[in-house]
């Protein structure tokens, strides 16, 4: 899996049926050691409701139909969770401030 | 997936049987605003009825075959949804008809 940032959304009605009424956000992939943007934009399927600006973990491939009732959609690239910590060596890398006072 | 730009069509006679009927879509990876990124150009397959100008979501690898007319084709690459907006922040960063 790889770890992006949700920054927008994508709007598309016209669409194949086997893709029914699923969500599509834009995705930034970033590296997990600095939360730099690695790689391009994506747009992804997501079954957490993750919001604009959270990390979130994208699995990719065959492997990411197996979320939610994905599994006839069209798609190669799914929001499968929202990261509420990512820690390394050094620490903390990220918690964001709402999840954290919650936790 | 990924956004892409349709900037013309392929035909072809002789190819394989599984592919007889499916329209080929010459495209071009672009950015949230429908800019073409410097990227070379795919063929993908149309499923949803793109035409020239409109930014698709392309769906590679397995998934291009999760739609109805490409469930037995040799694909890898296919058109599943045509955007009508891309926004990011309360910001529309692409709109259908507003960046061709």
């Amino acid at each position: 899996m790889i770890l992006g940032k949700v920054i927008g959304t994508v709007v598309a009605d016209a669409r194949v049926s086997t893709m029914g009424g699923q969500l599509l956000r834009l995705v930034q992939l970033l590296d997990g050691r600095t939360l730099e943007p690695q790689g391009g934009i994506h747009v992804a399927a997501d079954v957490t409701g993750a919001g604009d600006g959270e990390l979130v973990m994208l699995s990719s491939g065959a492997s990411a139909r197996k979320a939610g009732n994905l599994r006839d959609a069209p798609v190669d690239l799914v929001i499968i969770a929202i990261i509420d910590e990512l820690a390394g060596a050094a620490g903390v890398i990220y918690r964001p401030a709402q999840r954290g006072a919650t936790a | 997936m990924i956004l892409c730009k349709v900037l013309g069509t392929a035909v072809s006679t002789r190819k394989d049987a599984q592919l007889q009927g499916a329209k080929m879509l010459m495209v071009v990876e672009v950015d949230a605003r429908g800019e073409p990124l410097a990227k070379g150009t795919m063929i993908v397959i149309d499923a949803v009825g793109a035409g020239r100008g409109d930014v698709v979501l392309v769906a590679t690898g397995s998934a291009a075959n999760n739609t109805p007319q490409t469930a037995h084709a040799p694909v890898d690459a296919t058109a599943v949804a045509i955007v009508d907006t891309v926004s990011s922040g309360g910001q529309v960063l692409y709109s259908v008809g507003g960046s061709i």
